[in-house]
């Protein structure tokens, strides 16, 4: 009776495990698909296109009379200029006025700008110089050279028309063009021309939004959390300050920035799209993550250890601060790794309180405009330009390479210190 | 007048504050030494003592005079402004008083006399507020600092006094939640009903027409809008729903295979990678879907013959649903295995499989806590943003076909609130009665879900 | 009197841990069997091997042979689950699943397919309770939370439980340990009424229990079978000296 059925119950038990493997491997491929085709879109924005030209300029213009070179002066002269002419006589058979125009298009509108800036840096003295510099390309050349331009469509629907892609082979064979090290993503803040576009900027401002998130949240999360654990007494407040803390655990995100636009901003008057502002609405948000890791790791503390101090006669506060908090310190420690790695990949929140807005400047105070490092991701995939897109993705790489560092030293952590009462 | 910032303020309160505890500290001694016994406490307790009185409530009058006195000023010049030119509206004078303000920090340039005129004004107002900032704060620090520690004996105990005030800080701490969570309520309702003022609340919650029109002159006939949320919230539930589809059999499945059948070493590599899934940020999976999935199911439809949308709710849910996967599996995989052991020995014992004893015995014994989980997964998949701003639409059209493309509630949200719109605009208030139907509507899924969770952990502790 | 299950040199690890050495047992059929010993003796893993629950731990290894009516029961061809519905096995803890009285005791039969109609399920259920002396306790309240019944209660339904897929063997793991006098003495005289058709072999750490109830006892000390014959004799003449004291109080 029993022998008679047991193939088809087996044959159960073999589904069951054959759907728990096949979703398991549904969840790993899509892993694995997200960040193979984020890394495939990304690794070209590691090289950017550039050209080399043979400047001479004449610093006279623009030194003042104790031989410094005046910031003033220098803004007024026509950089540009002087990159394009220098182009120019790469092919001297444009003339018309129409192509030259398609000419310069094929270099970055920045060129004269980042020109001026290399000038400035090597603080040449006053006299005539020739400077040998590599600049960037356009986005739309840069994309070319990577093949990420396809040129079979049409020449009137593509961003760059035969005869500019005829200059830039030319200028590749001559190797005065290449693909290099592309500096400038590291080093810079955001721009309306991809190939000068970085995420200095954005890096900076989040982590200037989060060191506002960690000193607001950790202290008020280890206060909230040796008082819910130690002294509060049972009753309705208390009960209903956890019924809160667990609720706005789960709070989407987007309502702590709404919280943050009605009241940072307006009520308060804080400023908009600042570090400060970013780092209480994270703060807030994160808050709970961190009181209920905070909780669970006080509660892991055996009593007895509370116990053996309150027997020496130490008070109450005294156990918890010399006894139970350096012992729950690593758990907490670890709870608050993970509420920033939340915090730091947060970005619906962050829209709400400005912090979207196109920033060229590195921010420098907690009250300055800044973005962060999401809403960068953000902006740029919202872009029109191809080129944004890679640079996106680099810096969607960059971003959960950091996160999954800072998840797996939470995890190398809690394995550390670990210990079974 | 003398410059001083906030930053130099604080350094100074933190100086007195830690004059006072040495004072302290030191004071007691030469008292206790000259009743001739040991004080009750440590010296340091007395120290203490004197300084969180020094400290604190000076603290708080700072940041009291630091975010309430540039706004009183504001006010005063607001008046002023309106005084000189009554015929003016309301936001003409915010603007020149912007425009004085950004003047006076040197943003802008100006020649205009009367704005140079009021700049200055502006400027040494806020200078002589910063000042008497300054000067009350230290004032006060030292004065109760010194009240507190003349008044400190050696027959009294500092420590108590201390712990006390500690306690007193650690509640104001823990209360901070319930802060939080009236301050969410108050200023969602507050800006809400200035919109339900202006919008029939009805109209807004069975409106069937969703348009908040870009007014491009104030004067124009179309500006008004139409604010009915259903389509809307329609739009979200098919995202929803799209993402439940994904998440909850292969979460389920996962969570049950992790926690019954796996070994603990698949266990110790598929848990750390599930969890890497989680700590993705969802602007990334935002990215993916509007670039990768959404592409990839237009081209499939398209093949078959069907016209997918580019923005179709099928690829922003399907990727929602990736992103919740993890969520799902790991709080079930809890659940699953909160079931005690007894129960499964149980039904082994009595010659079941471990299929049957899953689904006869430790499923069932699980069920309040999947389904808390799945409430909790549909919270976040109703509340999450990022994905449908960058892969879902912006036009809310009141359909159920997933390959259209439809709006949510979080979509309209960010777009009506990340313009260059005034705050009391009638778009900007909606997006805060919007704001405040996904609240309650969250509100009500996680408090349910978490006490049904709450019941089934007491009933196995 | 024929020998329902014969065990030669079995030996179980933890880990590396050894938790029983060298186990060479027969045990009679229809007759109680009691396992006794000092707590971490062995007795209860000893009691798991003859149903293969040890299977269902992590990192646990068997080696020698165990016998059932002189058939490897871990041999290849023998599946767990057959053997497990041939072997029954009370547990230390109540541990009724949290369904009604009904479905509790039904539970086995259904998964097994012993029971063809509705009616026929309804009359093993019946049966079971009536030969767990339980069906006057409960015959007006079957489809109330078995999770509701007093504990010697919820220990009858998970022996009747166990009794309804019919099994040969009954283990019982300590079952009266959380019980109080009542609820045991009850409990021995069902096992006493059923040791008739069913072969019982039952852990326990009272030697009182072991004394009433069983008619064979083996001694365990330290993961080993130090002594094994009728009860009879081991209380009254152990030919050991381990087992001496142990029986007299000295140690355990």
């Amino acid at each position: 009776m029993i022998r008679k059925n047991i193939r088809s119950r087996r044959a159960r038990e073999t589904r069951l495990k054959i759907y728990g493997i096949s979703s398991i491997c549904f969840a790993l491929i899509m892993l694995a698909t997200l960040l193979i085709s984020i890394g495939l879109n990304g690794y070209s924005a590691l090289q950017q296109a550039y050209f080399k030209v043979d400047i001479s300029v004449n610093t006279e213009k623009f030194v003042d009379e104790r031989d410094f070179l005046n910031n003033k002066k220098m803004n007024l002269f026509n950089w540009d200029g002087l990159v394009q002419s220098a182009l120019r006589e790469f092919f001297p058979e444009v003339k018309e006025r129409d192509e030259k125009k398609e000419l310069f298009a094929i270099i970055s509108a920045n060129a004269g700008y980042d020109l001026k800036e290399i000038v400035k840096k090597k603080a040449l003295g006053s006299g005539s110089h020739t400077l040998s510099v590599w600049l960037h390309l356009s986005d739309d050349a840069d994309q070319y050279l990577k093949g990420r331009l396809s040129i079979d469509i049409p020449e009137e629907d593509r961003r760059i028309n035969n005869k500019q892609i005829a200059w830039v082979n030319s200028l590749v064979e001559r190797d005065i063009a290449k693909l290099k090290f592309n500096k400038a993503f590291f080093t810079s803040a955001d721009s309306r021309e991809p190939e000068s576009a970085g995420i200095l900027g954005s890096v900076v401002g989040s982590a200037l939004t989060l060191f506002v998130t960690v000193m607001f949240a950790l202290p008020l999360a280890i206060m909230a959390s040796i008082y819910l654990e130690y002294f509060a007494k049972p009753g309705r407040i208390t009960d209903f300050i956890e019924v809160n803390i667990n609720n706005l655990a789960a709070v989407p995100s987007i309502v702590f920035g709404l919280l943050g636009l009605s009241v940072f901003l307006s009520t308060f008057g804080l400023p908009r799209s600042a570090p400060l502002v970013g780092g209480l609405v994270l703060g807030l948000m994160t808050l709970p993550t961190i009181i209920i890791a905070s909780r669970a790791s006080i509660r892991s503390i055996p009593p007895s250890i509370r116990e053996a101090a309150l027997g020496l006669g130490a008070s109450k506060m005294q156990a918890a601060m010399h006894h139970v908090l350096p012992l729950a310190a690593p758990g907490i420690l670890t709870g608050t790794i993970i509420g920033m790695a939340q915090a730091l990949g947060e970005t619906a929140p962050l829209l709400m309180i400005g912090m979207v807005a196109f920033i060229i400047d590195i921010p420098t105070t907690f009250t300055s405009s800044a973005t962060a490092m999401p809403v960068q991701i953000y902006m740029w995939s919202d872009s029109a330009e191809r080129a944004f897109y890679e640079r996106s993705s680099l810096a969607i790489l960059f971003l959960v390479a950091f996160l999954i560092s800072m998840n797996l030293l939470a995890v190398i952590l809690r394995k550390k210190f670990e210990k079974k009462w | 007048m003398p410059n001083l910032p906030m930053s130099l303020v604080f350094f100074m309160l933190i100086g007195t504050s830690l004059f006072f505890y040495f004072y302290s500290k030191n004071n007691i001694l030469k008292k206790a030494a000259f009743v001739g016994q040991r004080s009750k406490a440590l010296p340091s307790h007395y120290g203490q003592q004197s300084f969180l009185w020094a400290f604190i409530p000076s603290t708080i009058i700072l940041l009291f005079l630091t975010v309430g006195g540039p706004n009183y000023i504001d006010q005063l010049f607001y008046d002023k402004i309106q005084e000189s030119n009554p015929k003016l509206n309301q936001s003409f004078v915010s603007l020149i008083l912007a425009k004085v303000i950004n003047v006076s920090n040197g943003k802008i340039a100006t020649d205009d006399e009367k704005i140079l005129t009021l700049a200055s004004d502006y400027k040494a107002a806020i200078d002589q507020l910063y000042f008497y900032r300054g000067l009350v704060v230290i004032l006060c620090a030292a004065l109760v600092g010194m009240f507190v520690s003349s008044l400190q004996s050696p027959r009294a105990n500092a420590r108590e006094n201390v712990e006390k005030f500690i306690i007193n800080i650690f509640f104001v701490s823990a209360v901070i939640a319930i802060f939080t969570t009236v301050a969410i309520i108050l200023s969602l309702l507050f800006e809400a009903l200035r919109f339900f003022s202006l919008y029939n609340f009805f109209d807004f919650l069975f409106g069937l027409h969703w348009a908040p029109n870009v007014a491009i002159r104030s004067d124009q006939v179309a500006a008004a809008g139409s604010f009915g949320m259903i389509p809307v919230l329609v739009g979200t539930l098919l995202i929803s729903f799209i993402a439940m589809c994904v998440a909850i059999p292969i979460g389920l499945f996962s969570a049950i295979y992790l926690a019954e059948f796996a070994s603990p070493r698949t266990r110790d590599f598929v848990k750390p990678t599930l969890e890497i899934l989680a700590g993705i940020p969802t602007v990334v999976y935002g990215y993916f879907a509007a670039l990768t999935a959404a592409p990839f199911f237009r081209e499939i439809g398209f093949s078959l013959g069907l016209d997918v949308s580019s923005e179709s709710a099928l690829a922003a849910g399907a990727v929602m649903g990736i992103m919740i996967i993890p969520f799902i599996s790991s709080l079930s995989d809890d659940v699953i295995r909160a079931v005690p052991q007894s129960l499964r020995d149980g039904s082994m014992g009595l010659g079941a499989t471990k299929a049957e004893t899953i689904y006869n015995v430790v499923l069932p014994a699980a069920i309040p806590g999947l389904v808390g989980a799945v409430l909790l997964a549909v919270s976040r998949a109703i509340g999450e943003t990022m994905i449908v701003v960058m892969a879902a639409g912006l036009s809310a059209s009141l359909t159920v076909n997933p390959l259209d493309s439809v709006t949510t509630v979080t979509v309209q949200i960010v777009s009506l609130l990340t313009g260059d719109t005034e705050f009391d605009d009638i778009k900007t208030l909606s997006a805060f009665g919007l704001g405040l139907a996904l609240f309650f509507f969250t509100l009500l899924l996680n408090i349910f879900a978490l006490s049904i969770s709450r019941r089934l952990a007491e009933r196995y502790d | 009197m024929a020998i329902k299950f014969r065990t030669k040199n079995v030996e179980v690890s933890y880990s590396d841990k050894k938790a029983i050495k060298d186990i060479s047992l027969n045990i009679k059929k229809n007759t109680i069997t009691a396992l006794i010993g000092p707590s971490g003796c062995g007795k209860s893993t000893f009691l798991r091997c003859l149903n293969r629950m040890n299977d269902v731990i992590e990192n646990c290894s068997i080696k020698g042979s165990v016998l059932l009516d002189e058939q490897d029961i871990y041999g290849p061809d023998v599946d767990p689950v057959e053997l497990r519905a041939r072997v029954g096995m009370v547990f230390q803890k109540a541990n009724p699943f949290p369904k009604s009285i009904f479905d509790n005791i039904a539970y086995g039969p259904r998964i097994h397919g012993l029971a063809s109609s509705d009616n026929e399920l309804k009359d093993i259920v019946h049966n079971s309770l009536e030969k767990a002396g339980l069906i006057d306790e409960v015959k007006d309240r079957l489809n109330d939370q078995a999770t509701g019944l007093s504990g010697g209660q919820q220990q009858r339904i998970c022996i009747a439980r166990a009794i309804a897929v019919s099994p040969e063997v009954i283990l019982m793991d300590e079952p009266c340990s959380a019980l109080d006098p009542i609820a045991t003495a009850k409990i021995e005289e069902l096992m006493n009424e059923i040791s008739e058709t069913y072969t019982i072999i039952i852990v326990t750490h009272s030697m009182q229990q072991a004394a009433r109830v069983s008619k064979k006892t083996a001694f365990f000390h330290l993961g080993d079978l130090i002594e094994y014959n009728d009860t009879d004799k081991i209380f009254t003449q152990p030919e050991n000296e381990k087992t001496q004291d142990y029986i007299t109080g000295r140690f355990g």
